[in-house]
C-alpha cells in the first residue's frame, strides 16, 4: 500500500539520543556520530561528564547487590538506556543467578539493542515504554510475565527523573508505581541535583551549558533541590546513609570517601552532579 | 604438544608453573609480591578506567592478569603472546579509555620485573628486554581488542537501530493499515488537505456523498468549496485553523454536488501539526444531514407556513418583523402593508367557506408575485389579512410602490366556478426605522390605517400618519365599546317630524339613533353605524330601534290628543336587509307593539338596493305586502337608474337635499327647480310619493309644495329631539296651520 504523505515519521538517527551518548560517557561504541557530537559539547562544558555516569553506574551496581543481598530478586529498571558493561541484569544475575529484571525505556534504538543482548536469557526482558505513563508498564506482558508484584520489586529510576519536568508531575508518577508495589520494595534512585549555596558560579554556568545541550536534543535536563528530590521517596523509608551525593552511598572497599578517586573529585562531593538514595516501602 | 596444552591449561588458571618456578618456601614470597605488583598496577590505571568497579574490585580483576605477564616473563622459551591476551583483556575489563594504555604499560615497565623477578637462569638485561616485548605484544593486544570491541559495538547499535526503525515501521504500517480501514470503510466522509487548502485524500464515503464523478473532490482547494448559504463565520474559523489559531471547528456547511444539488453536512475540521507544533494538515470529518435537514426545514416551513395558501404565515412574519424591527438591526428601514380584502365577510357567507377559501388563495397566489426579492416578505395573518414587508434603505418609498402593485395585482376579477369575483382590498402603510416601535405597535398602527382605508371607500390605501391614528384610533375604541354600548343602554332615539307640505301638518317622524358616549358625548348615527356595519353589531341595534320607534309610535297614537295617527321611519341598514330573519322580527316588534304595519315606513338606501336580485328584494316585498312602507332614501345619490324603480316594492322617494339646496334662494336655481319637477312627475307615474329632506326655508317649502312634493323635512320645521316634542309641534301645527 502506498503510503500517504502525511503519515508521521518513523525513528529519526540524526537526533542524539540520551541512551547512545550516556553510553558514549561510559566509553562506549554503542553511539553514532551525532551522539558524539553532543556528548562532546557536554564533556567540553562539564569535564567530569563521564566520572558522573561512572559514578552513576558504580552506585547502581552497589544498589542492585544491596537488593540482592536483601533477598529483593526482582528489579523494574526504567530508563535503563544500553545495556553495557556492569548491567542490571548481570550484576543481580551474578549475585543471585534466580535474579528476575525488566528493563524500560522509551528510546526503541535502545529497547531493540538491550533485546538483542538479553537474547536467550529467560529472566530478563525489555519493554518499550514511557516512564510517564505507568499504568502502560504495570499492566504490561512484560512486567506481568517476569514479575511477581506481590512480593518486592526494587524499581530503578537511576538518571531518569531528570528528564521529566515539573509539568508532568514527576512525582505522582513515582507515586502511582510506589502504589504498585508490594511492601519490602525499593526505590532505587539518581538524580541531577542543585545543592543552593555549595556550587560555584562558574559551576551554575556549565550547568546551563550541559542544560543547553539537552535541551538542543529535545530532551530538556531539569535539575532539581535536594529537598524536591527527597519528596521521590514520599511513602518509603530512607535506607542508610539517605540522600546523599552518589558516590557517598554506601562505597565499597577501595573506594570509600577520601580515599578513591571519585571521592577526590569535588564536583562530586559537592554534590553538585547528582545525588542518590535508596527507600523502603514499609 | 601435550606440554603445550598441560602448559596453556595451567596457565589459564594463573597458577605457577611448577617447572619455572620450583615449588618451595618461596611460593607465598612470589605471591605476595605478585599481590602488590596488581595493587600498583591497580592504583595506576583505575582512574582512567570507565569500568564501574572499585579500585579494590579492579585490583581482583588485574591479579590473574599480572599473574599472566609474569608467567610468561618467566616462561622458557620465552613467548610474548600472553601480553596480547592480556591486552585484550584489559579492554574487555572496560578500560577503553585510549588514555588508560600508557598508564597501564608505564606500571608494567616499572614494577613487573621489580616484583616479579625471573629466577636467575634469566640474566637482567634479558629480563628488560622481555619486559619490553611484552608490552609491545600487550599494546597490539589492546588496540586489536579496542577495534574488535569497537566494530562490534557498531554493529550491534546499527543492527538495534535497524531494527528498531522496522519495527516502527511495522507499528506504522499496522496503524496506518487500520487507519485506512476506518478511512476507506467509515460512513462519514473523510477528507484530508494540506494547510494551503489542497486536497490530498478523501474516502469513498466522501465521494459518495458528493456524487461527484466528472468534478472529483480530490484535487480541488478547499477555497473553491463556498456556498451561498454558508454560515457567515464559516470562512474566519477556516482562516483560523489554517493558521494553527484554531485547532477543531464544528459547522453545519453546504455543499455542490456534483450534479449542482445542495449537500449539507455536519461538518468538523481538525488541525494536524508536525512534531515542531506547526499546522501541516487538516482533516475533515462530515456527515450527511441533508435529509435530516430538509425534513427539519419542512417541519420548519410547516410551523411557518400557512395551509392553506402556502405563504408566510404569523409566526414566521412576526420572526421577521422582531428582527427587522430590532435596534441596530442591519435592515434600518422597513415598510409595511396590512391589507384586509373588502366584503370578504360577504362573499363567505353567500357564496360559502369553500368558495371564500379558494379566493384566498387566489389573492394569496397575486400578492405572492408582488413581493418576489429577498428583502419582501408578503404573509397570511389569518382570515382575510394578508401582510407584506419591505426592508432595506429604500423601504419607505418602495412601500407604497409594493401597495399600488397589490392593488393592481387585484383588479382583475377572480374567475372561480365559472364566476367572475370582484376582489378590492384596503390596505394600511406604516414605515419607519429600526428601534423606533415594537412589532405590536407596528401592527396596530398598520390595522388602523387599513380601517381608515376602509372607512375611505376601500381599495386603496392610506399611510400612516400620527394624527389619523388618532382618529382612526378613537374610532377604534369607538368599535371595541359598541357592543358593551348597548347593553348599558346608551343608546337613544331623536325624531324629526315629517310635515305634510300641503297644510303643514305633522303626520309622523323619522326615528334618528344617538349614543350618549360617556367619555365623547353624543355622537350621530355617521359616526357609529358604519362601525356596527362592519361589527355586525347593526342587527341588534337596528332591532332595538325598531322595537322603541315602535312602542313610541304606539304611544303617540294612544294619545288622544293626536289628531292624526302619527307614523315613524325608521332606517335599515344594508346588511339588516341581509339578515335572514328581517321579516320575522319586524312582524314581531309590530305585534308586540300593537302597531299596524301602516304605521310603520321603513327606510332604505338607493345603493343598499342597486343591483339587487329578486331574492334579495324578497325580504322587501313581504314587508310592502303586509303594509309596512318602504322608503327609498337618500334618492339621487347614487347610480338612480329611474327605470329600475319600477320594480322596487317601495311607496316613497326620499329626495336628496343636495337637489333642493338651489331652492332655498331667491330666485331658485332653474335647473333644480326642473330636475325636481322632472323626479317627481317620474314619481307620481309610478305611483310613489315624494318626501323632501333638508327643507330649511319657507319659501323652500313653498316651492316644493307646488311643484307637487307631499312631505317635507328639515331644520325649517324641527330639528331632531325628543319624542314630546313631537306632541307639542303637532298641537302647535293644529293651532296656527288651519286647514286650507
Amino acid at each position: 500500500m502506498e503510503r500517504p504523505g502525511w503519515a508521521p515519521q518513523g525513528i529519526d538517527l540524526s537526533v542524539p539520543s540520551v541512551s547512545r551518548i550516556y553510553d558514549y560517557y561510559l566509553g562506549g561504541s554503542h553511539n553514532f556520530e551525532v551522539d558524539r557530537e553532543a556528548g562532546r559539547r557536554a564533556i567540553r562544558a562539564f569535564p567530569g561528564m563521564p566520572r558522573i555516569m561512572q559514578a552513576n553506574r558504580a552506585f547502581m551496581r552497589r544498589a542492585v547487590r544491596y537488593a540482592a543481598g536483601r533477598g529483593v530478586t526482582q528489579f523494574l529498571d526504567i530508563g535503563s538506556g544500553i545495556p553495557t558493561f556492569g548491567s542490571v541484569h548481570e550484576v543481580a544475575q551474578e549475585a543471585d543467578p534466580e535474579c528476575r529484571v525488566v528493563y524500560v525505556d522509551h528510546d526503541p534504538v535502545a529497547v531493540a539493542h538491550s533485546r538483542a543482548v538479553l537474547e536467550g536469557n529467560e529472566r530478563a526482558g525489555v519493554l518499550s515504554a514511557d516512564l510517564r505513563k505507568p499504568a502502560e508498564i504495570l499492566r504490561s506482558a512484560e512486567v506481568g510475565g517476569l514479575l511477581d508484584l506481590e512480593r518486592p520489586v526494587a524499581l530503578l529510576l537511576v538518571a531518569v527523573l531528570h528528564f521529566v519536568p515539573d509539568e508532568d508531575d514527576p512525582w505522582a508518577l513515582v507515586a502511582e508505581l510506589r502504589d504498585a508495589l508490594a511492601p519490602g520494595s525499593l526505590l532505587v534512585l539518581t538524580h541531577a541535583a542543585t545543592a543552593a549555596g555549595q556550587a560555584k558560579p562558574e559551576e551554575g554556568e556549565k550547568v546551563k551549558e550541559v542544560q543547553h545541550v539537552y535541551r538542543t536534543i529535545g530532551s530538556p535536563l531539569c535539575t532539581r533541590d535536594h529537598a524536591d528530590v527527597a519528596r521521590f521517596f514520599d511513602g518509603f523509608t530512607m535506607v542508610e546513609p539517605g540522600l546523599v551525593p552518589i558516590p557517598l552511598w554506601r562505597p565499597g572497599p577501595g573506594d570509600a570517601a577520601g580515599e578513591g578517586p571519585a571521592a577526590d573529585d569535588p564536583v562530586l562531593a559537592a554534590g553538585f552532579a547528582g545525588v542518590a538514595g535508596v527507600g523502603r516501602r514499609p | 604438544m601435550t606440554g603445550t596444552r598441560h602448559g596453556r591449561t595451567l596457565r589459564g588458571r594463573a597458577e605457577p608453573l611448577p617447572f619455572a618456578v620450583p615449588r618451595s618456601d618461596d611460593a607465598a614470597v612470589q605471591e605476595e609480591r605478585l599481590r602488590r605488583f596488581a595493587a600498583l598496577w591497580s592504583r595506576a590505571v583505575h582512574p582512567a578506567t570507565s569500568a564501574p568497579l572499585s579500585r579494590t574490585e579492579f585490583e581482583q580483576y588485574l591479579l590473574p592478569l599480572a599473574a599472566r605477564l609474569r608467567d610468561a616473563l618467566h616462561a622458557r622459551p620465552f613467548d610474548p603472546a600472553p601480553g596480547a591476551e592480556v591486552g585484550a583483556e584489559l579492554v574487555r575489563g572496560h578500560c577503553t579509555d585510549p588514555e588508560a594504555l600508557p598508564l597501564i604499560l608505564g606500571a608494567v615497565d616499572a614494577y613487573l620485573v621489580l616484583y616479579c623477578p625471573p629466577d636467575d637462569g634469566v640474566p637482567a638485561d634479558e629480563s628488560r628486554a622481555r619486559c619490553t616485548r611484552l608490552q609491545h605484544s600487550l599494546a597490539a593486544g589492546f588496540a586489536r581488542e579496542l577495534r574488535e570491541r569497537t566494530l562490534a559495538e557498531q554493529e550491534a547499535i546499527s543492527r538495534a537501530a535497524l531494527a528498531a526503525q522496522a519495527e516502527t515501521e511495522q507499528a506504522l504500517h499496522t496503524s496506518e493499515a487500520r487507519f485506512r480501514a476506518v478511512f476507506e470503510g467509515a460512513a462519514i466522509g473523510v477528507g484530508i488537505a494540506d494547510v494551503q487548502g489542497n486536497i490530498t485524500d478523501v474516502n469513498d464515503a466522501l465521494v459518495r456523498m458528493f456524487g461527484s464523478l466528472d468534478a472529483p473532490v480530490a484535487g480541488r482547494n478547499v477555497g473553491e468549496l463556498v456556498h451561498p448559504d454558508d454560515a457567515p463565520e464559516v470562512w474566519g474559523l477556516y482562516a483560523e485553523l489554517v493558521r494553527g489559531d484554531r485547532d477543531h471547528y464544528r459547522v453545519e456547511k453546504p455543499y455542490y454536488r456534483g450534479d449542482g444539488s445542495v449537500l449539507w453536512t455536519d461538518l468538523t475540521v481538525s488541525l494536524l501539526r508536525d512534531a515542531a507544533g506547526r499546522p501541516q494538515y487538516q482533516l475533515a470529518m462530515m456527515e450527511d444531514i441533508t435529509e435530516r435537514r430538509l425534513l427539519h426545514e419542512r417541519l420548519r416551513h410547516q410551523a411557518t407556513h400557512d395551509d392553506l395558501t402556502g405563504l408566510p404565515n404569523r409566526t414566521l412574519f412576526f420572526e421577521r418583523l422582531g428582527s427587522t424591527l430590532e435596534p441596530g438591526s442591519p435592515h434600518g428601514h422597513f415598510g409595511l402593508c396590512y391589507l384586509d380584502l373588502d366584503g370578504f365577510k360577504a362573499v363567505n357567507d353567500s357564496l360559502g367557506h369553500a368558495v371564500g377559501d379558494q379566493l384566498l388563495v387566489a389573492v394569496a397566489e397575486r400578492l405572492r408575485g408582488c413581493a418576489t426579492a429577498p428583502h419582501e416578505l408578503v404573509a397570511r395573518l389569518g382570515g382575510d389579512e394578508f401582510v407584506a414587508l419591505t426592508t432595506g434603505p429604500r423601504a419607505q418609498r418602495d412601500v407604497t410602490a409594493l401597495a399600488h402593485r397589490m392593488l393592481t395585482a387585484l383588479a382583475d376579477p377572480v374567475r372561480l366556478d365559472g364566476r367572475d369575483l370582484s376582489v378590492r382590498a384596503s390596505i394600511g402603510i406604516v414605515a419607519g426605522r429600526a428601534g423606533e416601535a415594537d412589532a405590536a405597535e407596528v401592527l396596530r398602527s398598520a390595522d388602523i390605517t387599513m380601517y381608515r382605508a376602509k372607512a375611505a371607500g376601500g381599495n386603496r390605501y392610506e399611510v400612516a400618519d400620527a394624527d389619523s391614528d388618532a382618529r382612526a384610533i378613537a374610532r377604534h375604541d369607538l368599535t371595541n365599546c359598541l357592543p358593551g354600548a348597548l347593553e348599558n343602554g346608551e343608546f337613544f332615539i331623536e325624531y324629526q317630524p315629517l310635515v305634510r307640505l300641503a297644510d303643514g301638518t305633522v303626520r309622523g317622524a323619522e326615528a334618528l339613533v344617538r349614543w350618549l358616549h360617556p367619555v365623547h358625548g353624543v355622537l350621530g348615527p355617521d359616526q357609529f353605524i358604519p362601525l356596527a356595519e362592519s361589527t355586525g353589531l347593526i342587527v341588534p341595534l337596528g332591532r332595538w330601534v325598531l322595537e322603541e320607534a315602535a312602542r313610541q309610535a304606539r304611544a303617540w297614537r294612544s294619545d288622544g290628543r293626536c289628531r292624526v295617527p302619527l307614523r315613524v321611519n325608521v332606517n335599515l341598514s344594508p346588511s339588516q336587509l341581509r339578515y335572514p330573519a328581517l321579516v320575522a322580527e319586524t312582524v314581531a316588534v309590530l305585534d308586540n307593539a300593537g302597531l299596524d304595519p301602516s304605521a310603520l315606513c321603513l327606510e332604505v338606501t338607493e345603493s343598499a338596493l342597486i343591483g339587487a336580485d329578486e331574492d334579495q328584494l324578497r325580504p322587501l316585498r313581504q314587508l310592502a305586502d303586509l303594509g309596512v312602507d318602504i322608503a327609498l332614501d337618500d334618492f339621487g345619490t347614487g347610480y338612480s337608474n329611474l327605470a329600475y324603480l319600477r320594480r322596487l316594492p317601495v311607496s316613497t322617494l326620499k329626495l336628496d337635499r343636495s337637489f333642493t339646496r338651489g331652492m332655498q334662494c331667491v330666485p331658485a336655481d332653474p335647473v333644480d327647480v326642473k330636475i325636481v319637477e322632472g323626479i317627481v312627475s317620474l314619481a307620481h307615474t309610478l305611483d310613489l310619493s315624494v318626501t323632501v329632506e333638508g327643507v330649511e326655508t319657507g319659501t323652500q317649502a313653498d316651492r316644493l309644495r307646488i311643484l307637487g312634493c307631499e312631505t317635507g323635512q328639515g331644520w325649517y320645521y324641527a330639528r331632531p329631539g325628543p319624542p314630546e316634542r313631537l306632541h307639542t309641534l303637532s298641537l302647535a301645527d293644529a293651532a296656527s296651520c288651519p286647514r286650507h
